[in-house]
């Protein structure tokens, strides 16, 4: 069970707090329909699965109610930073 | 003193024994003196029938020993008849199931770890009809027709399936397998608890209890857990050395009472930390009243401890490894420091005439020791060239001689016990020793397990000819699982931690790391894994089948896969492997540790989640007045919905026909308040509701409602609901009942990702809504005379807030049944008197209580889905014939309709089926095909997703998914079955009033 650290609450919390929300920073196209098929599956499919550090979304859903990424390490599972949702990934 | 309470206790013994029926041995093995037991407190225990004694403070293992008895069980697979191994956790063979009062047993124990008290009941495993006479016995003479990779090989291919089912399986069943699952409910409780502390050290031997000391007096608070009833580790057993100037053991109970005296550490004997999880979260399991005769109702049986402490100290020690010999599993032979610990912990000798086989200088210690209770020690056979140092010097002082460069060739079993051994010299003679016991060691392999599980990455060591933890962030490993080979560097590694200076150590016998030997292996039958037998011969044929990952190896062999995870066997396994592949052991590496350590009971990790507490359950306003009705319940997820309302003597397909009659005929009443609900409100609500659904909702008027079904950003359909405009800027949205989370969450993903700039806000309020649900002709003539505003006419699909029965109301005129009808939303308090006077309305006029199977067939019977019984998340709105919202600017997953898949002519589409034979009800969930009878192979066409006996066309209808259903309409399909192909025909999904004229009746 992890640990997460809330940006907004900034709290750390147990994992059960949370939901996890798939991979942070995927923009969605500002006019879909202009889209190429390949850029829209590109979009909704294609995901990178890094053995190393990961930038992903997580909801406190059971404190505050919102959206932030973290950065985690998929090999020690330590989460090196957390952020508010809309704000660029961190060095 | 000593020897005269000895007598008395033997004494009692020898009263104690005329008074039982069977037969009463002294426990004729133990010393005279010595040990940490309690020799004045006699405990009788029973063993396959046979009563015996032991004293409080022995393991069932050790009162067996004292009782001169080695034979403890039958192997796995071959039956063959083994002994005690160790003294502690490794423990791969003596394992055995205990009986207490009221059905309590409980399967596959590890005798070494059970503290015996008066009146312990053990059986032996794997033998029937007993452990001298065993039939399963015969399965060794057939080991030859049961190799590695047995059940792989014979399940290749049909033929081998059914000489699988028919031959081997029924065989092998009733021969293999541990021990037996207990039949009668658990009458124990288990308690379920969590803490946090600044150290968690796990082990309380030298180098854990120094750790402790230092942390402890720097004010941090400390816990301190070991798996053993005494904590100590090898101090227990350390009678040489001074620690701080006194005894070992002194120093060990001088420690022990310093931390107990500090308010901030807590030292948790018989509690093992079975797995390490991410961010330092440990799961301990303490055995709370295993131990007590009479455990008093007062305390639970074990408790479960999740422990999430700021830094983890792992302080769990090394496991003694067996040698590798021909028919190295006798009865008898034994790891030469478990023979060590029961002596000097137990005062048991574990034979009288002992032959020693080491390749490591620990077992001298047990050599010196042993020889000084009394135990001739025939020989010491050192596998090494060569015997130096001041362990073997005082092992030949003792005059006990010593062979080096030799091995073990073979043993002798006489009464199902080890009567002698053959060992070889370095000049090739070869000679037999009479013994008792054979006590082996072939090294140590540091216990890494819990560095593992936190995924520190292991290092081969050469000198330890082991895998070595590194250290990771917040975990740190010390003493012997670090690889510290004295007393003394235990010590200072555990006060290092925390900047303390170690006690000082004086006259330790240094015993200096092995890594080992594969000599004795080559030939013969050698037991690598002795709980799942797997022998050297396996892991050399498994790797010239091909495989050379030590994970497929043991996978293919089942070496390490028993209840003891091969602490034993398993760097013999990873070596063997090594040696047969040609490469190094580091090139090999390790199998994956993983929780738990070592077995934890179900109980212990299901706590008080038991019976009601097993899964929580949702109950609506209206449940109690369901239960007054003698409604038949269904769990919906967790919620529990009532599925029909039987009258006496009614089976449930008759209740459910005279429901949807009545309802169809007069009116029907149904609590729907599981249903989701969304109160969506702002400025912006309409365009963020219209970015959401496929339907058009910016237009949608205040006061009316709309279905709406809502889209995956993959296009899929994932929820449908009504949304109900009550004013401008004020939606009520309704989602299915196993939506209402998910669809929030969608909602708020979107809200707060996509388009925060969207004045909009979600509040859930599926729990503040009650709904009862009207549908039938007279729905309204029910209603009307209770509503404080004329709705007479209220159109379909209109949405009113008004005052019904004295309470507040937001009254819809919707139907999910194809009948005129309305769902009247209350709060949830309001909803009782509501249902009572709405009922009286419905009896007064002939109506009904409907359930939700009805609810299912009425709508079935309409053609209106069911998410996630006509969808699984392939499904488009256009399979479904639902409106695509071609016309409507971007919405979420709109894009996706487009892509070339969704436009492939033979998606799979929405239909009706009507079978041949009118009373015939087909399957959920069978197969669509062209043929009555299609050859093996043959792709489906889809599938049937809802199917019911519909009473209002007096016969079954079911709904289906159809590659390219809608072009179908009239083809005569099969539906596959058991017993051949069902007939059916391809019809419109919607069976009853296609037109719609008695929903706006
Ligand atoms: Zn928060």
């Amino acid at each position: 069970m992890l640990i997460i650290r809330c940006p907004y609450c900034e709290a750390n919390r147990p994992e059960p707090e949370f939901r996890h929300a798939g991979a942070a920073h995927i923009v969605r196209p500002l006019d879909p329909s202009a889209t190429t098929d390949a850029e829209w599956a590109e979009f909704l499919y294609h995901r990178d699965n890094p053995r190393g550090t990961v930038a992903e979304r997580w909801r406190h859903i059971h404190g505050c109610g919102r959206f932030f990424n973290a950065l985690r390490d998929t090999v020690s599972d330590r989460i090196l930073s957390t952020y508010p949702a809309g704000q660029g990934r961190p060095e | 003193m000593i020897g005269a309470s000895r007598q008395e206790g033997m004494m009692q013994r020898l009263l104690v024994g005329r008074m039982f029926q069977g037969r009463l041995v002294p426990d004729s093995m133990r010393t005279e003196a010595g040990g940490r037991i309690d020799r004045a407190r006699d405990l009788r225990f029973r063993f396959d029938g046979v009563d015996y004694l032991g004293c409080e403070g022995d393991t069932l293992a050790s009162a067996l020993l004292a009782n001169g008895i080695h034979l403890v069980g039958r192997s796995f697979k071959y039956h063959r008849p083994r002994g005690i191994l160790s003294a502690g956790a490794e423990e791969p063979n003596a394992l055995v199931t205990l009986r207490r009062d009221g059905g309590r047993t409980t399967p596959n124990l590890r005798a070494t770890q059970i503290e015996l008290y008066e009146g312990l009941e053990a059986t032996s495993q794997n033998r029937w009809p007993s452990l001298s006479t065993d039939f399963g016995a015969l399965a060794s003479l057939a080991a030859p027709l049961l190799p590695a990779g047995f059940f792989y090989k014979t399940m290749l291919g049909p033929r081998g399936w059914k000489l699988w089912h028919r031959l081997f399986e029924p065989l092998l069943r009733r021969g293999a397998g541990l021990g037996h699952a207990p039949t009668q409910p658990d009458p124990d409780r288990y308690a379920r608890y969590h803490d946090h502390c600044d150290v968690l050290i796990v082990g309380a031997g030298p180098a854990g209890l120094a750790a402790a000391l230092a942390a402890g007096r720097e004010g941090q608070r400390v816990i301190l857990c070991d798996e053993q009833a005494e904590p100590g580790g090898t101090l227990l057993t350390e009678i040489r050395a001074l620690v701080d100037g006194i005894p070992a053991r002194e120093f060990l109970a001088r420690s022990l009472a310093e931390l107990s005296a500090m308010p901030n550490v807590r030292v948790m004997p018989r509690t093992t930390a079975f797995g390490l999880y991410p961010h330092n979260h440990a799961g301990l399991a303490e055995r709370v009243t295993d131990h007590l005769a009479a455990p008093g109702q007062d305390l639970p049986r074990e408790r479960l401890w999740q422990i999430r402490a700021a830094r983890v100290v792992l302080a769990t020690g090394a496991i003694e490894r067996p040698l590798l010999f021909p028919n190295n599993d006798r009865p008898g032979v034994m790891l030469a420091g478990a023979a060590r610990d029961y002596l000097l912990r137990y005062g048991v000798k574990v034979g009288n005439h002992v032959v020693i086989a080491t390749a490591c200088d620990s077992a001298y210690l047990t050599a010196l020791d042993l020889a000084a209770a009394g135990v001739e020690v025939k020989v010491v056979l050192d596998l090494r060239s060569s015997a130096e140092g001041p362990l073997p010097e005082a092992v030949r002082k003792a005059g006990i001689p010593i062979l080096t460069g030799g091995r073990v060739l073979g043993t002798h079993l006489r009464r199902l016990r080890l009567d002698s051994v053959l060992l070889g010299r370095a000049d090739g003679r070869t000679r037999w020793f009479d013994c008792d016991a054979l006590l082996v060691s072939n090294g140590h392999t540091p216990t890494a397990h819990l560095a593992a599980h936190a995924r520190a990455p292991m290092h081969w060591n050469d000198t330890w000819g082991a895998f070595l933890p590194g250290s990771i962030e917040g975990v740190a490993s010390i003493g012997a699982c670090a690889g510290a080979t004295t007393l003394a560097e235990a010590l200072a590694q555990g006060a290092a931690l925390f900047a303390a200076v170690p006690p000082p150590v004086e006259a330790e016998l240094p015993i200096a790391p092995a890594p080992g030997t594969l000599q004795g292996a080559e030939t013969g039958c050698v037991f690598v894994d002795l709980q799942n037998d797997v022998t050297a011969q396996d892991i050399r044929m498994a790797v010239g089948e091909g495989f050379r990952s030590v994970e497929h190896v043991k996978r293919y062999t089942a070496g390490g896969l028993g209840t003891d995870q091969g602490k034993t066997g398993n760097m013999a396994l990873f070596a063997l492997t090594a040696a047969a592949s040609g490469l190094a052991p580091a090139q090999v590496g390790t199998t994956t540790f993983r929780p738990p350590y070592t077995p934890v009971t179900f109980g212990t990790l299901a706590g008080p989640a038991r019976g009601d507490l097993f899964d929580p359950v949702r109950t609506t306003p209206l449940h109690d007045k369901a239960v007054a009705e003698a409604a038949v319940f269904e769990d919906v997820g967790p919620w529990k919905r009532a599925r029909y309302f039987p009258r006496k003597g009614e089976t449930m397909h008759e209740a459910v026909a005279r429901e949807v009659a009545a309802t169809r005929a007069t009116a029907g009443m149904f609590d729907a308040s599981t249903l989701g609900k969304i109160e969506v409100m702002g400025p912006d609500a309409a365009e963020f509701l219209n970015r959401l659904y496929v339907n058009a909702l910016t237009g949608l008027k205040p006061g009316s409602c709309r279905y709406a079904v809502m889209l995956s950003e993959a296009g899929f359909v994932m929820d449908d609901g009504i949304v109900a405009r009550l004013a401008e800027n004020h939606f009520h949205v309704t989602t299915t009942t196993g939506g209402a989370a998910r669809v929030l969450h969608h909602m708020e993903d979107y809200r707060q990702t996509e388009w925060p700039d969207l004045r909009v806000w979600l509040t859930s309020t599926t729990e503040h809504w009650a709904v009862i649900a009207l549908q039938g002709p007279k729905a309204r003539e029910i209603l009307i005379p209770l509503c404080e505003a004329d709705i007479s006419a209220l159109p379909h699909m209109a949405v009113r807030d008004l005052t019904i029965a004295g309470a507040p109301a937001r009254l819809m005129r919707v139907s999910f049944t194809g009948e005129l009808g309305f769902e009247v939303n209350v709060p949830a308090r309001h909803a009782p008197p509501l249902w009572d006077a709405l009922r009286a309305r419905l009896a007064a006029i002939g109506g009904t209580l409907y359930g939700t199977e009805a609810m299912h067939v009425m709508r079935a019977e309409k053609g209106y889905i069911i998410i996630g019984q006509e969808t699984d998340g392939t499904v488009t709105p256009g399979d479904l014939g639902l409106p695509e919202g071609r016309a409507k600017p971007d919405f979420v997953g709109k894009r996706s309709l487009t892509r070339p898949d969704m436009l492939l002519p033979d998606r799979r589409q929405l239909v009706g089926l009507l079978t041949e034979n009118p009373a015939v009800m087909l399957e959920e969930g069978a197969q669509l095909v062209t043929e009555a009878s299609p050859p093996p192979g043959t792709p489906a066409l889809g599938h049937v997703t809802s199917a019911y006996h519909s009473p209002a066309l007096g016969r079954s209808i079911a709904l289906a998914l159809l590659a390219g259903g809608r072009t179908r309409l009239g083809q005569r399909l099969f539906v596959a079955g058991p017993r051949g192909g069902i007939a059916v025909t391809v019809a419109p999904p919607v069976f009853l009033d296609p037109e719609g004229a008695r929903l706006h009746g």
